[in-house]
């Protein structure tokens, strides 16, 4: 079955990015995919929330695309998330509007893999250091899928491992679309990438 | 003629000296002029019998009040009051006047005298009570509220009264017919006196052009000779030509007169309408001053309203002033010293007496706190009408030459006392009010918001308006173009005509309560001036000023504005930033490389603020302005282009990731650490 996926770009700093922006840029190709720069709709951080639920609403796959930032979400993300997920929508009395909507994040991190062990210099993983996302789809009703993380994305591009990243996105995207993908394994995988063979169903 | 200039030098220079000593000593305006008036009356001997003459001129001051009453008063909230006015207005009238007749009755006063004596007393002064609730910011107050709803009942009263007393004239001075004659002739001595009451209105209407009438009964109405329909019916005419005239005709001539510009124009044709109201009144026997508070009424809606005010305002003010005056020098030394302790007794049983009614009926009314306290004592004073009536009742031979003597002299010494009762209320009963109900942690009613007064709604100040509208914030709108005022009134914005360059009408659109003043008029210099003003005047006040261009801005702020804004300066950034999105810049970095301009613009402003202020010091008032602002753009520049360095550097700091090679340090590092573990 075909889904529908909203992809929620936000970075605010466009014209320094290596490695979001290619691939922001990437899947705006990939049919299904809905993209939305959150940082070029709302530069003054007015949020038009409304209109962001209606987008919630016609959509299956929700994502978060952003870079990593003080282990954390860039302010406006933050802010749509304060804004737009509301008691009596997304969560609480009658909010059930997200309910059984996927969520995932996609996001690029400065810090190689390493560091994010709890022996490196982050001490925690990168799925432990998401949860508070995590639980906020819990609280939705959404089903989490792990993130899709690129390490060491300053240096992605230099290293030629850009490219690389740019296509095993938009096959998972593609897949998604299509609904190509395992959905319910891919909620029970710690990592998409490293599995993402085994989830892309290549034929319906 | 030169006699005239002196008297009327005497009595401009005791209202000089005294009301601002009065004011000074925290006595209020009301007790200067009185005590003014005891200075060149009694005390000097200064000025003499033409006091009395002058009263009935000054009282046309109570006329004009009451229509600038009516002004702020709209029509609905009129209809709100009915129940406080009737209710409230009623007992309190007929309470004092059966409590004072029972009273003299004791004293076995005939009950026909005390009776009077009582609907005399029961009334008191709109003139006092208004002016100090005014001056003292009571006049929105619920206590207020109340003495208002009751003295225009009283206003009211009067007339059935004037028609009531002659039933009770004495039986030993049994001839009517004589009184008639007596009453017209004593009347006719006021003539020209347009703003004498009732009684010597249709006296005088009587004397003057309907000699034929003299002998009617009671002298008090030319018409009431008439049969009774026809007399209805010329009252409801009467009504009726205020009401259309108000409401109808008004603002066309305003607005003619208006187009001719000529300000003095504006001011007669002011007075010409309240003088005819007045006229009219008089005619048909009904309270001049009912007619114009109606008048005002109905003017309450007007785009006019303000205008009107500022126009009639300095009239009432200096009439009501040679009232109190006259109320001053009008007593008698002589009489007061013979008959002290009589006087002296009856004014404080007066005044106690009619208290104790009102303080009932603030109880069963239910006006609470400091509010009782007003109405309490603000109405416990006789009135000015109690010189009407005295006078008149003396004319249908109801009291005594003697009598009314002493009878004037109580009212007077309890309108001199009047002054004295809201010190005490002020000073003393107040402030303990308020700590009391502090304690209870009561919660205040709001009695009315803070006004913004709004000068020029063109383009710039119609949006100022409509945000704080929107936002439930009452506006006073002022602008002096007739047309934009009625385009505005059209689209329902409640504006008014008006020069707001002129300190006269700001007072009377309410500068003094307003918290705040947008000056937004097109004029520049007119700006500029009004600023200053202002600001010398009400220091307090935030003015908030639009700017034309920088040199104006600095100006401005020069002249005390609290913010000023220069009217191109936001919507040309905006524009700025669209065109950089046009240009590909994405939305967000636009938006911050216009608030960088935005800070460095603000940052430079001082400096060139500074050097605005060295080359107008440096070159004089005779330095062109242009020359000046050739300066000041000069500065700019300079700033401009250092300032690309710097907006590089701050834009540079909006979001930035860690550099690169950073992340492989820190594992390094890492790596070091945990090995020399």
């Amino acid at each position: 079955m075909k889904q529908k996926i909203l992809l929620l770009f936000a970075h605010p700093s466009q014209h320094r990015s290596q490695a979001n922006l290619p691939l922001f840029k990437a899947a705006q190709n990939i049919e299904g995919v809905t993209c939305v720069d959150l940082y070029g709709e709302y530069p003054d951080y007015h949020i038009d929330i409304d209109r962001e639920q209606q987008r919630l609403l016609a959509h299956d796959i929700i994502v978060f695309m952003f870079p990593f930032y003080w282990y954390s979400t860039p302010a406006l993300l933050k802010e749509w998330q304060d804004l737009v997920l509301e008691y009596g929508f997304a969560y609480g009395q009658g909010g059930t509007a997200l309910a059984g909507k996927h969520f995932m994040c996609a996001l690029t991190a400065g810090g190689s893999e390493k560091a994010y062990r709890a022996d490196g210099y982050n001490h925690f993983t990168l799925g432990e250091l998401l949860q508070p996302l995590e639980q906020t789809a819990n609280i939705c009703g959404m089903k989490y899928l792990p993130p899709f993380a690129i390490f060491g994305s300053r240096t992605a591009a230099t290293d030629g491992r850009l490219q690389e990243h740019i296509q095993q996105w938009t096959r998972l995207l593609s897949a998604i679309s299509e609904g190509r993908f395992d959905m319910e394994g891919g909620c029970k995988a710690t990592s998409l990438v490293n599995q993402l063979d085994k989830l892309i169903l290549e034929a319906v | 003629m030169t006699g005239y200039f002196v008297q009327a030098f005497v009595y401009l220079a005791a209202a000089v000296i005294m009301v601002p000593l009065a004011k000074r000593m925290g006595l209020g305006s009301v007790l200067g002029y009185l005590v003014a008036g005891v200075i060149i009356g009694p005390l000097t001997g200064l000025v003499g019998a033409e006091t009395e003459t002058l009263q009935h001129v000054a009282e046309f001051g109570v006329v004009m009040m009451l229509f600038l009453v009516g002004l702020e008063l709209q029509p609905q909230m009129l209809w709100q009051m009915r129940s406080k006015l009737v209710g409230l207005g009623g007992l309190q009238v007929g309470g004092s006047t059966v409590l004072i007749a029972g009273t003299a009755m004791l004293f076995s006063v005939d009950w026909r005298m005390a009776l009077a004596i009582g609907l005399i007393f029961a009334l008191s002064s709109t003139a006092i009570v208004l002016q100090s609730h005014g001056e003292k910011g009571w006049s929105k107050t619920e206590g207020g509220r109340a003495s208002f709803s009751v003295l225009l009942f009283q206003d009211i009263a009067v007339i059935p009264m004037l028609a009531f007393l002659p039933f009770l004239a004495m039986p030993a001075a049994d001839v009517v017919a004589d009184l008639a004659h007596q009453a017209a002739s004593v009347a006719a001595d006021g003539a020209g006196d347009v703003a004498a009451r009732g009684a010597e209105h249709a006296a005088e209407h009587g004397a003057g052009h309907d000699e034929d009438s003299g002998g009617h009964h009671g002298g008090s109405d030319p018409l009431a000779d008439l049969p009774p329909m026809i007399y209805a019916l010329s009252v409801i005419g009467a009504i009726s030509i205020v009401v259309v005239v108000g409401q109808f005709l008004s603002t066309p001539l305003f607005r003619f007169v208006a187009a001719s510009g000529l300000r003095e124009v504006f001011t007669a044709t002011a007075l010409a309408l309240v003088v005819g109201i007045s006229a009219l009144m008089g005619m048909v026997g009904l309270s001049p001053a009912l007619g114009t508070f109606l008048a005002g009424v109905i003017l309450a809606n007007s785009e006019f309203r303000h205008e009107l005010e500022s126009n009639i305002e300095p009239f009432k003010g200096l009439l009501l002033g040679l009232f109190f005056i006259t109320v001053g020098a009008g007593i008698s030394f002589p009489v007061l010293v013979d008959n002290f302790g009589f006087l002296v007794g009856v004014t404080l049983a007066v005044i106690v007496g009619k208290a104790l009614v009102l303080y009932l009926l603030a109880v069963v009314f239910k006006v609470r706190g400091s509010d009782r306290w007003i109405l309490t004592l603000s109405l416990a004073q006789a009135g000015e009408f109690g010189f009407v009536l005295l006078a008149f009742s003396l004319q249908v031979n109801v009291l005594d030459a003697a009598m009314v003597e002493l009878l004037a002299m109580v009212v007077a010494l309890s309108m001199f006392l009047t002054p004295l009762l809201f010190i005490l209320l002020e000073k003393v009963l107040m402030p303990r009010m308020e700590q009391s109900s502090n304690e209870q942690q009561e919660e205040d009613v709001i009695e009315e918001q803070g006004e913004v007064i709004i000068a020029g709604v063109g383009r710039f100040g119609q949006i100022v308006n409509r945000l704080l509208l929107a936002n439930g914030v009452s506006t006073t709108v002022l602008d002096h173009e007739a047309q934009q005022v009625e385009h505005l009134r059209h689209i329902r914005i409640k504006s008014y005509f008006g020069d707001a360059t002129r300190m006269e009408l700001l007072h009377t659109a309410g500068i003094e309560e307003a918290s705040m003043l947008v000056v937004a008029i097109d004029d520049r210099e007119r700006a500029l001036h009004l600023v200053h003003e202002v600001k010398r005047h009400y220091p307090n006040l935030k003015v908030m000023a639009r700017a034309f261009d920088r040199g104006d801005a600095y100006q401005l702020e020069h002249a005390g504005a609290d913010y000023v804004v220069k009217e191109t300066y936001h919507s040309a950034l905006d524009m700025g930033k669209q065109a950089l999105k046009y240009l590909g810049y994405h939305p967000f970095q636009a938006e911050n490389l216009t608030r960088a301009f935005d800070e460095v613009e603000e940052e430079r402003k001082e400096e060139l603020r500074a050097s605005w202020i060295t080359t107008l010091h440096e070159k004089g008032v005779s330095a062109s302005y242009q020359e000046q602002f050739m300066k000041l753009d000069d500065a700019l520049l300079l700033a401009m282009q250092k300032d690309r360095v710097d907006r590089h550097t701050s834009e540079e700091r909006g979001w930035t990731p860690p550099p690169i090679g950073y992340a492989e340090k820190l594992e390094s590092e890492q790596d070091i650490g945990a090995k020399t573990k």
